[in-house]
């Protein structure tokens, strides 16, 4: 673990905020303590937000949960709704749900797969690919991809329209959708329906290929900056399928170390709470998993696209499987622990999940009639699924009456609270320290934030509005000598008076 | 094409970004609003201060301190203030919190989780100060418009913005208001 998570003695440093964290989902801030010779002494990423979500489901009838739950996050809301659809399921003994069901939701996860990764990429991301790190902050986001790269955003929306459409079809809303019931679906697919999303298929798996093709590009050009830039080496967790194939719905926990050697492997998802463990720091919100056995100095890892890459042997898609173990070469035997690499590997997802989709909608029992299953009703329930951003459980239980009685989350950017930690005071470490701080520079530190495409939506939300800020205080006195202040163009400036100030107790 | 852009800012308070995303539903049409309008601060920009707007579109309600702070701003900068979904319009499931007391909801989930280690409230600085209630934004300014929905579909909000855009009072057929 890096030494910059606190500051040995955090009196008379600066404090700069990067508030709020902007082009990922939802908000959070970062805040660096620096002294006088611009030597960061602390960075942290802060997670803001609490809802309570723990607390006010109890009491509420099972059957309500998916639909509740879905409402803590726009951007994944099938990932939340399945996960605890899949929990759901057990309660009401619906050990296995009939075929035509598993796959509608199935198709419904690929379709929340692509758009997730798609928004991610294109709409928030793609600046920091397609433009330097000082581009002007007008121009620095989607709008200026528009007006120069024009192809590029169009095939972004298209592609994420796609994914949209599917979700649209199988749960009858883009956004907060209702398909999933206890024990299974409450429609199947028309053919109709099934025909209108055939058409543009080829053309979504050529545009993924293309973006795929435009990642390897720019590795090519820069491969030291790729590499190291926000790089740190981790564990990795994600679902694997029985035979080691990436598993996005449903399969076994699998966890590697930073050599790429199995820690644990097919552990039935529902005994998670025997191999991790969440400790909470006093200054976020989020709380900081762990693999137990490792304990939380070293047990830390990664989820999500990058761990899911690293994690299985094989794709079972071929374009997809293809760009895999191209992507794997760069491990050379060990796990790919570069952090902008997260977005190549969201990206072979993405060509994935189209494959994927394909596959289904050419499945004749998407039309079947058998919609649910019901069994022996039990009192606790664990889904688990690969949402886009990682790993994700949902864990209820229930009283005699049928009403929620415990609830216990770990959504997917939890998972990587230390790991973005980590990455951003490399980054601190490695391009910041020592330097007079400006607006690029910091842009930098969101930049490795980015990649790990982290929802704070589930797990935060906006907070301060505050400008950029920075102070400087007298070693001695105490008096504030100078402040700096980002104004909306990005540029820095002398501030008259002092907005905030920061106290340690 | 030389009419001036209006500038517009988005912002999500206690929300769950799903309105935002119901504003990315434009799909095609996105490449349209950018011609017509300016984006100021919004989570899809690197704005981080509110500049003067004619629009502020806003999702979520208010759970704390910082939220309060950004809408009072938004408030002085936009002219025309557009509260966005079931939360900015009546707290939504954040306000679910609402029939519970704030450190019954803490101590759920910071000191009786599963699996908890150092189990704590969290307590620096930095956190802002939680509100003991979740409240809709016309509780805290005054509000131009409501744009319910769960989130409003993107038809709704292209209807919308583009009467907004022309000038025209806004108003929305039957079939474009819903509720869920
Ligand atoms: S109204 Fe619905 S979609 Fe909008 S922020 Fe609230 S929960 Fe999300």
């Amino acid at each position: 673990m890096s030494t910059l998570e606190t500051a040995a003695q955090s009196d008379y440093l600066c404090r700069i905020a990067i508030d709020p964290l902007s082009r990922v989902e939802g908000h959070g801030k970062v805040t660096l303590l620096v002294d006088r010779e611009h030597h960061i002494r602390q960075a942290r990423l802060h997670i803001v937000e609490f809802r309570g979500f723990e607390k006010f489901i109890q009491g509420r009838p099972y059957w309500e949960v998916p639909v509740v739950v879905q409402r803590l996050c726009g951007i994944c809301p099938v990932s939340h709704n399945l996960a605890a659809s899949k929990a759901v399921d057990q309660l009401v003994g619906a050990h296995n749900i009939p075929p035509t069901a598993e796959k509608i939701r199935r198709l419904m996860h690929y379709g929340q797969i692509l758009q997730s990764h798609a928004v991610h990429f294109f709409h928030l991301a793609s600046p920091d690919f397609l433009f330097s790190f000082d581009d002007p902050i007008a121009h620095r986001h989607i709008g200026g991809v528009m007006a120069d790269f024009p192809d590029i955003a169009r095939q972004g929306v298209r592609l994420r329209k796609y994914g949209q459409e599917v979700i649209q079809v199988t749960t009858g809303k883009r956004v907060h959708g209702t398909g999933n019931v206890p024990g299974g679906v409450n429609k199947a697919l028309t053919l109709r329906e099934r025909n209108a999303l055939l058409i543009d298929l080829d053309l979504m798996t050529q545009w993924a290929r293309n973006i795929l093709k435009l990642i390897k590009q720019a590795y090519a050009l820069n491969p030291g900056y790729f590499t190291y830039f926000a790089t740190i080496r981790s564990h990795y967790l994600s679902l694997v399928r029985a035979d080691g194939a990436l598993e996005l719905y449903h399969g076994g926990l699998r966890a590697r170390n930073a050599q790429g050697e199995i820690l644990f492997d097919h552990l039935d998802d529902r005994r998670y709470a025997q191999v991790l463990r969440e400790q909470v720091k006093p200054w976020s919100y989020m709380k900081f998993p762990f693999i137990n056995s490792l304990g939380p100095e070293q047990g830390w890892y990664r989820v999500g696209p990058l761990a899911r890459i690293n994690n299985c042997d094989f794709i079972a898609t071929p374009l997809a499987e293809e760009e895999r173990q191209e992507f794997v070469a760069l491990g050379q035997g060990q796990p790919v622990h570069a952090t902008l690499a997260y977005h190549w590997a969201r990206m072979i997802e993405l060509l994935h999940a189209i494959e994927a989709i394909k596959g289904l909608l050419l499945d004749a029992d998407l039309f079947g009639d058998e919609l649910t299953a019901r069994g022996e009703m039990v009192r606790e329930g664990i889904g688990v699924i690969e949402a886009p951003r990682g790993t994700l459980f949902h864990h209820y239980r229930i009283n005699e009456d049928g009403l929620i009685e415990k609830a216990n989350l770990i959504v997917s950017t939890t998972h990587n609270n230390q790991a973005m930690n980590e990455s951003i005071r490399q980054v601190a470490e490695r391009y910041l320290d020592g330097k007079e701080l400006t607006e690029p520079l910091l842009n930098q530190i969101e930049v490795a934030v980015r990649a790990y495409d982290p929802c704070l939506s589930c797990a935060t939300h906006a907070l301060g509005q505050m400008p950029l800020y920075v102070e400087r205080v007298d070693q001695e006195s105490g008096a504030v000598l100078d402040c700096l202040v980002r104004n909306a163009d990005g540029e820095l400036s002398g501030a008259s008076e002092c907005l905030i100030q920061y106290h340690k107790d | 094409m030389n009419e001036p852009r209006l500038k517009i800012a988005t912002c999500s308070l206690a929300g769950c970004f799903g309105c935002h995303m119901s504003l990315l539903d434009l799909d095609e049409r996105l490449f349209e609003l950018a011609e017509r309008i300016e984006l100021d601060r919004s989570p899809l920009t690197d704005i981080k201060e509110l500049g003067f707007c004619d629009i502020g579109l806003i999702e979520g309600g208010v759970c704390n301190a910082e939220n309060v702070h950004v809408l009072l701003e938004f408030r002085a900068r936009c002219k025309t203030l557009v509260a966005i979904g079931a939360c900015a319009l009546n707290g939504g499931v954040p306000a679910l919190r609402n029939q519970f007391t704030l450190s019954d909801c803490l101590e759920e989930s910071y000191l009786r989780g599963i699996g908890l280690v150092n189990a704590q409230i969290p307590s620096d600085p930095e956190l802002p100060l939680l509100l003991n209630k979740v409240h809709p934004l016309h509780e805290i300014v005054r509000i131009d418009y409501f744009l319910p929905g769960c989130p409003p579909a993107a038809d709704a909000i292209w209807t919308f913005i583009s009467q907004l855009l022309s000038g025209q009072p806004p108003a929305l057929s039957y079939t474009q208001i819903h509720y869920d």
